[in-house]
């Protein structure tokens, strides 16, 4: 175990594994020419926009659709109501049976779709459409107790909807120091920066071949969603997600925007963009699902846990369960030998949940990390000791030994490093001018994933390579890392490696999500690279000119059930300043430690761990969504009223790792690193303002409405 | 053309207008509605300026409007006869197959960028930043006593340009990737490099 900077000091050669690596397609995104989903060379002619229109009632139907005044508009080609759009095939995904029959099952759900030659055509029309509900009364207020809840045999991610081990009622109350205390996270949103888009054709005098250039974390599924919607094979169907403005979750499924604009380019035999309006994200892209947490901790005067109860309550939507396994990470964390955790989930009138980065583990920690925090200051024990007092030697909740885990390295290197050591632990007694200081730690944890993959391999007679592989760079350096994999497996240089990505042409891979990216693909690409290596070493002569070929397939590699709990660990640090006059909390610094496998491209990874953290920041301190009781409606549904972190939000973020040697992984040693830095952020900027303060709060964003009644 | 709905009184809804967008001129007819950033992404197929809210809310649609930064989708593409547009594919020379602008540059070699979709309005925003700390344009965060008594409260140029600084004046653009810190770094890193 060596503690490592960004730069090492036996830094790899430039290009290959483990090596700082400027981002390959970093010059076209700098100069505006990397291609987004809606942004084709030249607008082909005859293209046609599509602009939805999305219901305006909770929770109803739709009794009439008047299009007379919209159709009467220059340039509207068709406005397509649930009476007229083309009828899709089963959804296996009810968030994308749209149009398909007149139920509404939340605000916003998409009730018709204007059609015309130009956008502010299509938007003119789209407004002009005039639909009559038969409204239900609706409920969307979320409470711990509401009767409609339930325990869910699984949550998100497969994981059991409940767990108990031992007696974990009868310790908390035996034991002499507790903690009981609930925690609130709003619903979030994505809001990745490129709204969902699409852009469909259909080819062929009898539109043989539809052609999709969506915005989407993992082409190959949205390539089944819409093989099974609009009944064809998937062989006449090709979509591209080349480049891809962010998507946190938000586009690792199929969105309703696809579909309708292969729906709209169907009936209207044109080619169609349709760009979702900002406004119109939070209610069909999924969201962050609110969760109200109940955190038990029991232990002895030492800091030793002896229960761990975590329960959470959370929402789905009326037409599909998705839930929020916030109560996972407390079978991860710490040992204990009495522990509950359960999610109990209730369908209301509202759009449907899904994810958000580190769906889970964000808000989980953020309550777990807050009531560790809380348990240290009760036993007056520093909250780095308590963490350490309590590692577990297997994981808590399964029994599994650990592929690895160095939380206590991370601890201890952050803490170094931030000067952790000199802190006064006293609450509210650092004062400059109006300003009270204060600092936080946290622990992070991110499971790791890993999904079969497909690639190829080809060596050219000039001495190039290409790897094909539909991976998805939706920013975090994917194309750039899988080349670097790719040099790596073959012993070439960098430059002599070319990768194609984000098109179902390429050979078939999962989405960009979950953190397993780079995981899934560069394990294919790393099998399709050494079985070329192979082929070569057995060729003699001069190459083909159509070059040599080898592909792979981890299909029972990447699925055999692992014999060990994997996950990657990190710590947060943060220091805050809490101005007493306004309630503004600022954050001054924010450091995040490591330790999550190999790390593939330091360049990379130091903007994945640095833009988690950020979007942590925002979650902790900016980022609200509120259910509108009357309305049924998101009432933050533009980024004026949602507040995502400005750069004025944002100081120095620092990101250091730990170099882990796990051998339990993949052939590079990789864990994920694209969620984790979100994971502990909000809970060390939450006890950081504790420190500061000597007030807890406990309900997300520490907002200066939430803060300032508590100061005074 | 279009006619009211009595037919009596005809209403105009287009008209032609010249956009001259990184130096070269475009006619065309549109439709008074029509943002400049809709215009130039979907009629002149620059689609180097994002949409990203469509509200003025976010800054990925940043262009150069006669050198000031502008949000191009609050801006209607028939009011600008006669301004000198610059997108981000105007900033390198030669249409962007030539020399890098520095910030470009620097934006490469900070890594300033993860999907890359707030980076062309968080460039020509700070193009625009840099011009305006030059002319010595104060922001929220300059301290009130800076600058000479008969100028302008002046930063120093880019020379003053403190994190803090560049951090206010560089707020209008959002990324959600959280480039921040980077962003700040390779705009830092150009003032610097002009105040050489
Ligand atoms: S698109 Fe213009 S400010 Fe967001
Ligand atoms: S780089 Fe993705 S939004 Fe800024």
């Amino acid at each position: 175990m060596r503690p490592t900077a960004a730069t090492s000091t036996l830094a790899p050669a430039s290009g290959s594994l483990g090596a700082d690596t400027a981002r390959l397609e970093g010059r076209d995104k700098v100069t505006g020419t990397a291609r987004y989903a809606t942004e084709q060379a030249h607008t082909p002619p005859g293209c046609a926009y599509a602009w939805p229109v999305p219901a305006t009632v909770a929770r109803g139907r739709v009794t009439a659709v008047d299009t007379a005044a919209a159709l009467a508009l220059p340039g509207v080609l068709a406005v397509l109501t649930p009476d007229t759009a083309p009828r899709l095939g089963h959804a296996e995904d009810p968030t994308l049976a749209v149009l398909q029959d007149h139920r509404v099952p939340h605000r916003g759900w998409f009730v018709a779709l204007a059609v015309a030659e130009t956008p502010e055509q299509a938007r003119a029309a789209a407004g002009a459409v005039r639909i009559s509900y038969a409204a239900e009364p609706h409920d969307v207020a979320l409470t711990a107790g509401h009767p409609d809840g339930y325990v869910p045999e699984t949550a998100n991610g497969g994981e059991a909807g409940s767990s108990r081990r031992g007696d974990p009622e009868a310790a908390f109350d035996a034991a002499p120091v507790r903690i009981d205390a609930a925690y609130r996270v709003p619903p979030l949103h994505n809001h990745p920066m490129e709204p969902h888009a699409a852009f469909a054709h259909w080819d062929g005098d009898r539109a043989e071949h539809l052609t999709v250039y969506d915005s989407s974390q993992g082409a190959n599924a949205v390539r089944t969603a819409l093989a099974q919607l609009f009944g064809l094979a998937e062989g006449r169907i090709t979509v591209i997600s080349e480049h891809v403005g962010g998507g946190f979750g938000s586009k690792g499924t199929p969105r309703p925007h696809v579909v309708l604009a292969a729906m709209a380019a169907r009936h209207t035999g044109r080619p169609v963009k349709l760009a979702l309006p900002r406004r119109q994200l939070s209610a069909v892209v999924g969201h962050r699902a609110p969760t109200l947490h109940r955190l038990r901790l029991g232990a002895e005067r030492d800091g030793t846990l002896v229960s761990v109860s975590h329960e959470v309550a959370t929402h789905t939507s009326r037409i599909k369960e998705f839930v929020e396994q916030a109560a996972v990470p407390a079978r991860v964390m710490y040992a204990s030998p009495h522990s509950l955790t359960s999610h109990r989930v209730t369908p209301l009138d509202v759009p449907t949940p899904s994810w958000m980065r580190a769906p889970g583990e964000a808000p989980g920690m953020y309550a777990l990390e807050s009531a560790m925090d809380e348990l240290a200051v009760e036993l007056g024990m520093d909250p780095i000791d308590l963490r350490v007092r309590n590692e577990p030697v297997t994981e808590p909740g399964s029994g599994l030994p650990f592929s690895s885990r160095h939380l206590v390295e991370c601890l201890r290197e952050g803490a170094r490093r931030f000067g952790w050591g000199d802190r006064d632990p006293r609450p509210g007694v650092r004062r400059e001018g109006d300003l009270l200081t204060g600092t936080g730690v946290a622990a992070a944890t991110y499971p790791v994933l890993v999904a079969p993959s497909t690639a190829s391999a080809t060596a050219h007679p000039g001495g190039t390579f290409t790897v094909r592989v539909n991976a998805t760079d939706i920013g975090t350096g994917a194309r750039t890392v899988l080349a670097q994999i790719a040099a790596g497996a073959l012993g070439a240089a960098l430059s002599a490696v070319r990768v194609e990505i984000g098109s179902t042409r390429l050979p078939a891979a999962p989405l960009a999500g979950g953190s397993s990216g780079t995981a899934s693909w560069g394990w294919a690409v790393h099998e399709a690279c050494a079985a070329l290596v192979d082929r070569l070493a057995d060729h003699h002569g001069a190459l083909p000119p159509e070059g040599l070929t080898a592909t792979a397939d981890t299909t029972e590699a990447a699925s055999a059930a692992p014999a060990f709990a994997r996950h990657a660990f990190g710590a947060h640090f943060a220091e805050v300043q809490v101005d007493t006059v306004t309630g503004e909390v600022q954050v001054r610094r924010l450091l995040g430690v490591y330790a999550a496998g190999r790390i593939l491209n330091p360049r990379t990874a130091r903007s994945q761990f640095v833009g988690g953290m950020v979007m942590g920041l925002g979650m902790a301190l900016t980022e609200h969504s509120t259910m509108d009781p009357a309305f049924g409606d998101f009432t933050e549904a533009d980024l004026a009223m949602y507040h995502v972190p400005a750069h004025a939000d944002v100081p120095d973020v620092d990101a250091h790792w730990i170099d882990e040697e796990d051998h339990y992984l993949n052939p590079m040693g990789s864990k994920g690193i694209g969620e984790i830095g979100i994971v502990g952020t909000p809970a060390a900027i939450g006890n950081a303002v504790h420190h500061a303060t000597g007030v807890r709060l406990r309900h997300l964003p520490l907002t200066p409405d939430r803060v300032l009644p508590a100061l005074a | 053309m279009q006619h009211t709905a009595t037919g009596t009184e005809p209403v105009t809804t287009a008209s032609g207008v010249t956009l001259r967008v990184n130096g070269t001129a475009h006619t065309l007819d549109v439709d008074h509605r029509t943002t400049l950033l809709d215009a130039l992404r979907e009629r002149l197929g620059l689609t180097g300026a994002k949409k990203g809210c469509d509200h003025g809310q976010c800054g990925a649609c940043t262009v150069l409007v006669d050198g000031r930064r502008a949000n191009s989708c609050l801006l209607l593409a028939v009011a600008q006869d006669g301004t000198e547009i610059t997108t981000v594919e105007g900033l390198a020379g030669d249409a962007g197959d030539g020399e890098l602008h520095p910030l470009q540059r620097a934006f490469l070699d900070r890594d300033a960028f993860q999907c890359g979709y707030c980076t062309p309005g968080q460039l020509c925003s700070a193009v625009g930043l840099l011009a305006e700390a030059a002319a010595g344009h104060p922001s929220y965060v300059t301290p009130p006593d800076t600058g000479s008594p008969d100028g302008p409260a002046s930063p120093g140029g880019p020379a003053g340009l403190t994190p803090a600084e560049i951090r206010e004046r560089l707020s209008g653009n959002l990324c959600r990737c959280g480039a921040y810190p980077r962003i700040v770094e390779a705009v830092a890193d150009t003032a610097a490099e002009a105040a050489r």
